[in-house]
């Protein structure tokens, strides 16, 4: 059963510059109870197309076109008010620096129960209380922390406070943006538990965004590979680091020094991501590409292929690589 | 290496182009800019209308220009009741072109004859646009004289104030400890006083010109408040890495003060210089009103003139004594402060919506 | 050579830090509590920790960019072939002595000045320094332009930082640092901000320039798998003390100390079938076994080369 179906999504924002278009026919599904991986490094628009499932992008950003079906649901076209009841008791989202976003003046139960009162309006203090209590065990934070300020905290504290936060609605999906970013490796892991155990014991699906591949490795059943607004490949989180087929996956995976086996000399890509501005047609990733030859031909428009089972490459020609 | 050159003149003219575009987009920062160029074409324009002798000079004049306008008056009795079938009431005579005789002491005019008068403050004419005030001297050639002044003191006070606070808010917080301590307390002292009451007390006791009051403005403006917000830019520059780098570059203190610090607080600074222009031109406008200033002529002057004369209270009788000295103080304020609005958006990107 | 470059011995730098308004009570945050390493030359030290161990205080100790509180940092001068402490160094000798240190900073956004186009920034070194005339010192700016690969330098000299993107602008900071051909360069964590697909060609950029130049690196990172990649021997850090330093390769097989047990095993792995095993670890007891520690906890060395800060070496294997 799909919990989500994005299809054909574009948006754009437009600035001073020009228009710059952030998210480009971009499509995939999340299954129920799964686990979806969106990885690419800065600019690429996985944090927009996080965003534009809440529709929370910024003032100057708009979805041009496409459908988010969630639930059964094409969420785009919703006024604010029914969008209101799917944020947070539909699809949450903990945001990239969320910690950091916590209100320093009020107690962090207070804050979690100011979000539950939009949602479950008839519910008591208690019995928001004893919620936000169980779900502390299942984030492992102790009780004492409903009554603490925010500053009181720790880095790993606060995150893990944002979880709980994001879980205290019920929830169907979470959407986690670069959520350990700004924490120790050894935090990182634990919340990295966290996440997993609240996904195993609630039933929660996942989108786990981040520029990480390792993480998503470790993290996601399914995932996508995006660069400069589009997804360039797509499929089951082991076939793709199997068998990688894009040249920018490849290249992605050939980039990331790591810890056993062997060590490697690493490959890099030449070049900088594109700028989002350009209204190029075709093959974006053509000036970059290592695989490039003569055959290759930069015009042609970027077209999802299925390469494997449920794996989908976007590439001139996905038998090359 | 011989194209570089050539590209570093094309990046410096891309850089000012760009911010040109994002001055112009600030609705308010064209509206200042556009006043304050069209009083600084009234500024230069003076000397030039002299210089290639189309107004002649000593008519035309600010201070010793005199300018004869000449009437021609009937001399009527004014009755001692009122109303009467020519006039309503006490005000109405002598009418425009009439004149009292009771008033005319040397003449042997009587009622009835036409007499030819000397008439000022005459009223705008083909002449002079702007009318001549009571000693006959072109209101529009003052105006422009004030220009001059406005521009000439608020820049020189400004210049001199936001260079003053640049160097020492930069040092103290480049060197902290005592130096800087002092400064604050310098600082919170000169904020402490009231700028005009001081101004006051200055003028009584030494004779303040244009060039002193620039200076005494220029001073107190540099010593004060912006100390404080200069400081604290610098005090954030300090702490970037690139200075960290400077310094085991093997930088000296010195060096690094002047060539890092520096140029990254000036365009705070010169946000500062444009703000404090418009402080400078209010209070030459007051001290002139007040007849502190010991000065030729300048837009307070000419209101100074304008109440002392009597001519303020005559309503709108006598308006172009009173009204395009005021709104020239008015608008060439505004105006700065327009420019200032708008240069806060190329500098601040935050405040822009993106 | 096997000569050393840096001696490092019980470096401290302590904090005072007052126990808030109205008390009189300091107390002392001891940032770097007694680390000691050697840096032979050609060799590089990666230094690995997480955040708030002490490795960018060691960092800017080191490049004497704050003066420490203790310990001793010996270099080897050059014209008298021998070790020297720096704390004999002042005014003149100091700054002759600077050409020798240079840092590479993590920010790419922040360590260059905005004001300064990119030529102005490369030659102050050279400037600062009095290294030649005008002309050598821009063609030596033009050369090292071209060694990092911003090609062809006319259309980068002219140019200021805000037009560069963060892997150009660390390129540059890169180019500055080496221009002086110092003999050892502290990198604090320069990739950590750059975009995954630039960080390999900068890392290469920087193992390259080590060779040719012969320049000795301090890697920071909190990163295990940059400071394998970069590193021949690491030092694993923990509440500023060293806790284990070897050889990378051998650090990474056979991690004896607890803390470096639980640091390797919490570093997610890019291949999904990988099983990852965490060791488990209670940070309080270890944070006690650190912090009782006021004397100096011994390095025992297990094997050649592979050194272990604990008082029970047979406990520990």
């Amino acid at each position: 059963m799909n919990i989500l179906e994005v299809k054909d999504l574009n948006m754009s924002y437009k600035t001073i510059d020009g228009n710059v278009d952030a998210v480009k026919d971009v499509s995939f599904t999340v299954k129920q109870g799964e686990s979806f991986g969106l990885v690419g490094e800065s600019g690429c628009g996985k944090t927009s197309v996080a965003m534009s499932l809440l529709q929370l992008q910024a003032d100057n950003g708009k979805i041009t076109s496409g459908e988010i079906i969630f639930d059964g649901q094409n969420i785009v076209n919703l006024s604010e008010a029914e969008l209101r009841e799917v944020r947070w008791s539909g699809i949450s989202i903990v945001f990239q620096g969320a910690m950091n976003s916590w209100n320093p003046v009020v107690k962090i139960g207070e804050q979690i129960r100011e979000a539950m009162r939009e949602h479950y309006p008839n519910k008591t203090k208690d019995e928001n209380t004893k919620k936000i209590l169980e779900l502390f065990e299942i984030v492992g934070l102790e009780d004492s922390i409903i009554d603490r300020y925010p500053h009181e905290l720790s880095g790993g504290m606060k995150q893990r406070a944002v979880i709980a936060l994001a879980l205290s609605c019920d929830p169907k999906l979470i959407i986690a943006d670069e959520p350990t970013t700004a924490l120790d490796v050894v935090i990182q892991d634990q919340i990295l538990n966290e996440i997993r155990k609240v996904q195993d014991v609630l039933g929660l699906s996942l989108i786990y965004i981040s520029h990480d591949i390792a993480v998503i490795a470790e993290m996601t059943d399914n995932m996508a590979v995006m660069y400069a607004g589009r997804i360039v490949e797509r499929g089951p989180t082991k076939e793709i680091f199997a068998n990688p087929k894009h040249s920018y996956t490849k290249s992605l995976l050939e980039s990331t020094p790591s810890v056993v086996g062997d060590k490697v000399k690493l490959q890099s890509l030449d070049g900088e991501p594109p700028s989002l501005i350009s209204k190029e047609k075709g093959c974006t990733f053509a000036p970059r590409c290592p695989y490039k030859d003569i055959s290759c031909n930069p015009e042609l428009d970027m077209q999802l292929k299925e390469v494997g089972p449920n794996h989908y490459v976007d590439a001139c020609n996905a038998e090359k690589v | 290496m011989k194209n570089e050159k050539d590209i570093a003149k094309s990046i410096r003219r891309e850089a000012l182009k760009k911010n040109w575009r994002l001055f112009r987009r600030s609705k308010l920062g064209m509206i200042g800019i556009y006043i304050v160029i069209f009083f600084f074409l009234l500024s230069i324009l003076q000397p030039i209308l002299f210089l290639t002798g189309v107004w002649n000079k000593g008519i035309y004049d600010p201070v010793v220009g005199y300018s004869e306008q000449f009437q021609e008056f009937l001399v009527v009795e004014c009755p001692t009741e009122y109303p009467t079938e020519k006039y309503k009431n006490r005000s109405d005579c002598p009418g425009r072109t009439e004149v009292n005789v009771r008033t005319l002491y040397y003449s042997d005019a009587e009622v009835g004859d036409y007499i030819i008068q000397n008439l000022q403050p005459a009223p705008p004419s083909r002449q002079h646009i702007l009318g001549t005030d009571s000693l006959g001297r072109d209101v529009f050639s003052q105006i422009m004289e004030g220009s001059q002044v406005a521009f000439i003191l608020g820049l020189l006070s400004a210049t001199l104030g936001v260079g003053i606070s640049t160097i020492l808010g930069t040092i103290a917080a480049f060197f902290g400890g005592k130096i800087d301590a002092y400064l604050m307390r310098q600082s919170d002292l000169i904020l402490m006083l009231p700028t005009l009451p001081l101004l006051f007390i200055i003028s009584a006791f030494a004779e303040l010109q244009v060039w002193h009051l620039a200076v005494v403005l220029g001073t107190i403006g540099g010593l004060g408040g912006s100390v404080i917000t200069i400081k604290s830019q610098a005090l954030q520059v300090k702490v970037k890495p690139f200075v960290d780098s400077a310094r085991i570059t093997g930088g000296s203190q010195m060096n690094i003060l002047f060539s890092h610090v520096l140029p990254n607080v000036a365009p705070l600074a010169l946000l500062f210089m444009v703000f404090s222009v418009t402080g400078a031109i209010a209070s030459e406008s007051v001290l002139s009103f007040l007849g502190l200033l010991n000065i030729d002529m300048s837009w307070g002057l000419m209101i100074y003139l304008a109440q002392v004369e009597g001519f303020i209270f005559s309503g709108m009788k006598f308006w172009w004594l009173i009204l395009p000295a005021g709104l020239s103080v008015t608008f060439l304020t505004g105006g700065f402060y327009l420019v200032g609005r708008g240069l806060d958006e190329v500098f601040n990107p935050r405040l822009r919506d993106r | 050579m096997s000569k050393n470059l840096l001696e490092v011995k019980n470096l401290e730098k302590y904090f005072e830090v007052s126990g808030g308004l109205f008390s009189r009570n300091k107390s002392t945050v001891k940032a770097v509590d007694g680390i000691s390493f050697d840096i032979p030359f050609g060799s590089s030290l990666g230094l690995v920790g997480q955040s708030g161990c002490g490795k960018t205080t060691t960092a800017r100790a080191l490049s004497l960019l704050d003066p420490k509180t203790g310990g001793n940092i010996n270099f080897y001068n050059d014209e008298t072939s021998n070790m020297q402490s720096i704390d004999e160094l002042e005014g003149e000798e100091l700054k002759k002595f600077r050409r020798n240190i240079q840092m590479i900073f993590q920010d790419p956004y922040e360590s260059l000045n905005p004001r300064w186009n990119i030529k102005d920034i490369i030659l102050e070194p050279l400037n600062i320094h009095n290294i030649g005339n005008l002309k050598d010192r821009e063609e030596a700016v033009y050369e090292i332009l071209k060694t990092v690969g911003l090609t062809p330098p006319e259309n980068y000299m002219p140019r200021y930082p805000h037009e560069l993107s963060g892997g150009q602008r660390q390129r540059v900071s890169i180019a500055r640092t080496l221009i002086m051909k110092p003999k050892f360069v502290v990198c604090d964590e320069p990739t950590s901000m750059l975009d995954v697909s630039i960080r390999i060609s900068i890392m290469d950029l920087m193992l390259n320039l080590a060779k040719d130049l012969e320049v000795s690196y301090l890697y920071i990172t909190h990163d295990l798998a940059v400071a394998r990649y970069m590193c021949d021997r690491i030092a694993v850090m923990f509440n500023g003390k060293i806790v284990e330093i070897a050889e990378t390769e051998e650090l990474l097989s056979n991690p004896i100390h607890p803390y470096t047990k639980r640091l390797i095993s919490s570093i997610p792995i890019p291949d999904p079938s990988y099983k990852r095993e965490r060791y488990e670890l209670d940070f309080s007891e270890l944070d006690n076994i650190i912090a009782n520690n006021s004397d100096e906890l011994p390095m025992a060395e297990v094997k050649s080369g592979h050194f272990v800060a604990t008082h029970d070496v047979k406990g520990l294997l």
